[in-house]
């Protein structure tokens, strides 16, 4: 009895941590999709995310729900202004380039978020009163389930967006091929830059679902979002099922290991998943082998 | 009325195109022919707005046209990229969508549903793959898709770049007799092709292109004629069948 409560607690924050990393991962997805630059301020939008947050909630005092959309807006368009400002001007094709160009973003960003928020833990409060639940045997917050809640609905919402509107479907096209879609008037800059937006926003959600249950500082997001990366890779680097599918397995496989083996080979396992990914099968769980277009 | 003038291109010293003019009417369909890298595909580039002449201008309806493909589709000029490049993921239907991007944006969604059905009609192997992956067509039915893409678009003008390549004769009649009947919907077409002897079967008028200059420009059955331009100027590829094939076909054209 002990251990099946034990497992599905390990379920439950497994997947909990899952859900993050699937924001995570998606938001990665979204600019490699537009660009194939990996962007490696995608943790930093975490961060800004739970900052923004908590300044809206405890600083400005505002009521929660327009608080989340606030931060979730103000993120999505520090993604937008990030493409605008940072990569665009740069007018590079070349990737080394512009994925530089993302490291570049991402330190500045920790700066200027280290000099305007500090460098000490905040306290973030969760979404909902931290009542103790319960369900087979497992214990947990209310939070468990606004994580699992508000990324389905960003998952579904995605889908919904891709499959039946026309960006969304101008979005896919550019992914495929962008010469092609620049031809059919589709434009290619503005949805690059609304890619930016968008996985900035998913960014800010994963920031602000995960941070009452970890912790709030201006650098949170580096290990999240690494992560998030071991999780995108993991899926298939680029395709959002995979995106999804990686940044749980990869969640179930920490809390699982955290639970069964020690909580200090914790934070490891996600680069040693990545690791043996990458050696074994580069194209991930989902993702196109090399010489399949 | 669509027409390049005096246009120059370099990529960055060497040199493209050399005060290059041509024009193309909603009437007609015009052969544009020549070697590998006589530069063709640069020139259609430039009337697409995806180049920008070095020197000399593009005009549309005789004022300078708008820069940028995005601003030229809207205008009606619609380039269809050489080797198909259908969007391979999506299905055959969203790639038809994706044809008529700006159009379902500026909310003609009546219309375009109308076209999807001439589209149907005019390629139906299309039909029967409607809801499949684009990437999963034959290559001769990826070009059928890309050019119901490109009409898609209710082009006054349409830029065709290598429709005929890699298919086979039977496929390659069938684009052509498609290419020929255009110009009576309104439809102006500008053909580049390897295929000298089906382009030029189809068109009004050909040019030739040599090293990025006009060599010649005139009717198809001129090029046809003159030996020394055949053999100069469209090359080896199209001398075996000449002498039967070309001929009929290029009669078939005119008539």
């Amino acid at each position: 009895m002990a251990a099946h409560a034990a497992l599905s607690q390990y379920l439950i924050s497994g997947l909990t941590t899952g859900s993050v990393y699937a924001l995570t991962a998606l938001g990665y997805c979204l600019i490699y999709n537009a660009t194939k630059v990996v962007n490696f301020a995608q943790g930093d939008f975490l961060s800004l995310g739970g900052l923004l947050f908590y300044s809206l909630l405890s600083g400005l005092g505002l009521p929660l729900v327009p608080a989340f959309v606030l931060a979730v807006a103000g993120v999505a368009l520090a993604g937008a202004l990030m493409e605008r400002l940072c990569l665009r001007p740069a007018r590079s094709r070349d990737l080394m380039v512009l994925i530089f160009i993302t490291v570049a973003a991402s330190i500045l960003a920790r700066g200027l978020m280290k000099t305007v928020w500090g460098k000490q833990t905040l306290p973030l409060p969760s979404i909902s009163p931290e009542i103790p639940l319960r369900f087979m045997g497992a214990a947990f917050t209310p939070q468990n389930l606004w994580v699992l809640g508000i990324t389905l609905a960003a998952i579904l919402g995605l889908k919904h967006f891709f499959d039946r509107t026309l960006t969304g479907k101008a979005m896919r096209a550019m992914a495929a091929n962008p010469r092609a879609a620049s031809l059919m008037g589709i434009d290619t800059a503005g949805l690059t830059t609304l890619s930016f937006a968008l996985a900035g926003a998913l960014g800010a959600l994963a920031g602000i679902l995960i941070t009452p249950i970890t912790s709030l500082s201006y650098d949170v997001g580096v290990l999240l979002g690494l992560k998030g990366f071991a999780a995108a890779v993991l899926g298939g680097y680029g395709s959002f099922a995979g995106a999804v599918a990686g940044g749980l397995i990869l969640g179930l496989l920490e809390s699982l290991c955290a639970g069964l083996l020690s909580s200090a080979y914790k934070d490891v396992l996600a680069f040693l998943v990545l690791l043996l990914v990458l050696f074994l099968r580069p194209s991930g769980i989902l993702g196109v082998k090399e010489g399949r277009s | 009325m669509l027409e390049v003038s005096g246009v120059h291109y370099f990529y960055g010293q060497a040199r493209a195109l050399s005060d290059v003019s041509l024009n193309l009417d909603r009437g007609e369909v015009v052969s544009l022919l020549g070697m590998n890298g006589a530069g063709k595909t640069t020139l259609l580039n430039i009337l697409s707005g995806v180049l920008k002449p070095t020197r000399g201008q593009v005009l549309l309806d005789g004022n300078p046209a708008p820069k940028g493909p995005v601003a030229l589709v809207r205008a009606g000029v619609v380039q269809v990229p050489e080797g198909r490049q259908v969007f391979a993921p999506l299905t055959v239907r969203e790639n038809l969508e994706m044809g008529a991007y700006i159009r379902l944006k500026a909310g003609e969604k009546a219309a375009v549903a109308r076209d999807l059905e001439r589209m149907l009609a005019l390629f139906p192997i299309l039909g029967t793959r409607i809801g499949g992956r684009a990437g999963d067509l034959s290559g001769g039915e990826q070009q059928m898709l890309a050019m119901a893409r490109g009409l898609m678009a209710a082009p006054r003008y349409l830029l065709l770049d290598e429709p005929s390549l890699g298919l086979s004769p039977k496929v390659a009649a069938e684009i052509f007799r498609v290419i020929r009947d255009l110009p009576a919907t309104g439809c102006g077409v500008l053909l580049v092709e390897q295929n000298a002897l089906g382009a030029l079967s189809v068109s009004k008028r050909g040019f030739i292109l040599t090293t990025g200059s006009i060599r010649f420009s005139g009717d198809p059955a001129d090029i046809l004629r003159d030996a020394q331009l055949r053999e100069a100027f469209l090359g080896q590829a199209c001398q075996p069948d000449l002498s039967r094939d070309g001929q009929t076909d290029a009669q078939a054209g005119q008539a």
